[in-house]
């Protein structure tokens, strides 16, 4: 199935090509990072989580988000997401495995690594989180390549695949509820100990993630042949729309009862976070770019005429993935850590190597992505009688 | 496993204080011998310290009125046998004890009208070696553990991973990180303890292998003013334990449930 991925037209190798420029320079910056140690990144003692782990949080999310197509195609049988169902899928995987990159990257020590599973720790979050990140992937490979071997043959999936994609779906809430968990069980940190913290996290998953997917539905349908129709796409809009505001309506929540009780520990952060602190703040611009966008975007969402339209459908998109990444791959993880536990004010911000190595797992993932796309294209395409 | 390899390192303990018996001065080297006390007698026999649950006081006012701003001398002891290397750029500091304002160290207990000494002067900090340890609770590879005999939180640089989790986790700020190779940033390497590499997380650790030497901490050992006491709660005649029930003490964030085991005396 995978021969499909090697051959293809100048645009597709065009991309690729584009594509292994970015991974390769971030592969030199990683080498310097392994060589020098996390100093060439811009944390501290006092900040020790950042870009990386942000991206982390960030694209547990994307990754969780496949359940959005997942659950109404297989448990409501709902017809219409049959065709991007394995693409959903694509991002799941491909999203888990730039996460694991991500936390690869971010190791002191990272070839010990699998110290995690050879002293395995119950009472540890992050030992949790490897274990249903490793087999949320696991499972998204077996359930999309079994199901799209049979679509290739024309019959219908085997039976025996059932229970796992049913065990996928609640499957794919835990990994984002244990990354949440990872931040709102820390009693030091005011910022994070919350209980809406997992539910805001899947909240904001949901939304980005499908937003996504409607992105990438619609570039599969201009550079391809596929016949993919509107209403899915048009279905996924509405999912985004309502995971938009729930997620909007969540923060909100936070920052009531943050600013509201007034309990300094709590509004400090918040305060850093959308004004500055102490003559500090690098995090406000961003995260008013951010507010701004997630109003904007709700308001081409809620309003049906804009949202059936799928030019202003995809403004709204393009819109909450920003919105969403600059809430949650830049200021949700940073923010915990400041002002830091003595009140005072060390700031973050990622470093040109920090900064490369991330945009390579990101191409990574692009890159993942394209080729099980492509095979997708290409055998679709074949089975349709395109060539 | 863990379990498995404590003891392994136990027993390695064990070994070393066979073979320290044998030839302190060797082993000790010429400078540290003015650091020995007095458990561990001039005819050769050294007797580990123990206790069941170490604490620290720091008592304020004698670090205040009679160090002064600029006395260093605990810091200066501890880092200078702990091989804790000295950057210049403040992204990589390592620090294990350290000096800062009474307000950084108890910003939510307290007040304007506090006495200026003590909130005008410097606050020693340190890990907590807390009874409920966040830190040991999040490590997903338990090389940072709480040592059942005495309390102690230890680290298993060997296993770390270098996660940061801990540092995290921990409410205090207690906790480093080598973002670079430490070695080169050291002034002068004591070969009696480990150096680090990068990548692993570090911190205070109550001076466990000079308690197992049947010496005191360092910083303790170094304070001349006796503001830095540490001992046993657990031994009702403890020093330590007579100053907590005789006045009042104060815990960095006590409302966390962490129960620190470093003590303030205001």
């Amino acid at each position: 199935m995978i021969e499909k991925a090697l051959t293809g037209s100048k645009r597709y190798w065009g991309w690729i090509g584009f594509l292994m420029i970015f991974i390769i320079i971030g592969a030199l910056f990683y080498i310097r990072q392994y060589n020098v140690g996390l100093g060439v990144t811009g944390l501290s003692r006092d900040v020790p989580w950042g870009f990386y782990i942000a991206q982390f949080t960030f694209l547990v999310g994307v990754a969780a988000s496949a359940v959005m197509v997942v659950l109404p195609y297989y448990l409501h049988n709902y017809k219409a997401f049959g065709k991007i169902t394995v693409l959903g899928e694509f991002v799941a995987i491909s999203s888990v495995i730039m996460c694991m990159t991500f936390i690869f990257v971010d190791m002191g020590q990272p070839f010990r690594i699998l110290n995690v599973f050879l002293h395995p720790t119950l009472n540890s979050l992050m030992f949790w989180d490897t274990v249903v990140l490793s087999g949320y992937l696991v499972l998204n490979i077996l359930i999309s390549y079994v199901t799209f071997s049979s679509e290739r043959k024309g019959i219908a999936p085997p039976r025996w695949i059932k229970p796992f994609i049913i065990l996928s779906i609640p499957w794919a809430v835990s990994i984002h509820t244990v990354t949440a968990f990872l931040y709102s069980g820390l009693e030091g940190r005011a910022f994070w100990l919350t209980a809406i913290l997992a539910p805001r996290f899947l909240a904001s998953a949901f939304a980005a993630g499908p937003a996504l997917l409607i992105i990438l539905v619609l570039i599969v349908r201009k550079v391809s042949k596929l016949e993919i129709e509107d209403e899915p796409i048009r279905k996924l809009g509405v999912i985004v729309a309502y995971a938009m505001a729930v997620n909007v309506f969540f923060v909100l929540m936070e920052v009531f009862t943050g600013v509201y009780s007034d309990i300094p520990e709590h509004v400090h952060h918040f305060e850093y976070l959308y004004l500055g602190l102490d003559g500090h703040s690098k995090l406000a611009p961003w995260m008013w770019v951010s507010n701004i966008l997630a109003v904007f975007s709700l308001v081409l969402l809620i309003v049906p005429r804009f949202r059936n339209s799928l030019n202003i459908l995809v403004m709204a998109c393009v819109a909450v993935f920003i919105s969403l990444w600059i809430d949650k791959g830049l200021g949700m993880v940073v923010t915990g850590f400041v002002p830091n536990p003595f009140g005072e004010v060390v700031e973050y911000w990622p470093t040109v190597p920090e900064f490369f190595i991330t945009l390579s797992i990101y191409a990574l993932g692009a890159l993942i992505l394209t080729v099980l796309y492509k095979v997708v294209i290409s055998i679709r395409e074949q089975v349709a009688g395109y060539h | 496993m863990g379990f498995d390899r404590r003891k392994f390192l136990k027993l390695s303990g064990l070994t070393f204080l066979g073979f320290a018996a044998g030839s302190p001065a060797r082993v000790f080297g010429q400078q540290d011998t003015t650091m020995v006390d007095s458990t561990a007698t001039g005819d050769g026999t050294i007797t580990p310290i123990s206790g069941s649950r170490w604490a620290m006081l720091v008592d304020l006012r004698a670090c205040n009125e009679k160090g002064g701003e600029d006395c260093d001398d605990c810091i200066a002891a501890c880092h200078r046998v702990h091989n804790v290397p000295e950057f210049d750029d403040s992204h990589d500091e390592i620090k294990w004890i350290w000096k800062t304002s009474f307000h950084s160290a108890f910003h939510s207990q307290e007040h304007e009208f506090l006495d200026e000494a003590i909130t005008h002067g410097n606050t020693m900090v340190l890990c907590n070696h807390c009874d409920r340890p966040p830190c040991v609770r999040v490590c997903p590879t338990q090389a940072t553990w709480k040592r059942e005999s005495d309390g102690i939180v230890m680290m298993d640089m060997h296993r770390c991973i270098g996660c940061r989790y801990c540092v995290v986790a921990c409410p205090y700020g207690a906790r480093s990180f080598n973002f670079r190779d430490p070695r080169p940033h050291i002034e002068e390497i004591n070969p009696k303890f480990p150096t680090r590499m990068r990548g692993v997380v570090e911190k205070c650790n109550f001076c466990a292998e000079r308690l197992a030497t049947g010496k005191m901490p360092a910083c303790v050992k170094a304070c001349k003013h006796g503001a830095l006491k540490f001992g046993d709660l657990e031994d009702p005649q403890s020093e330590v334990r007579k100053i907590l029930g005789d006045g009042f003490s104060i815990r960095r964030r006590p409302e966390l449930g962490t129960q620190p085991q470093v003590y303030y005396l205001v």
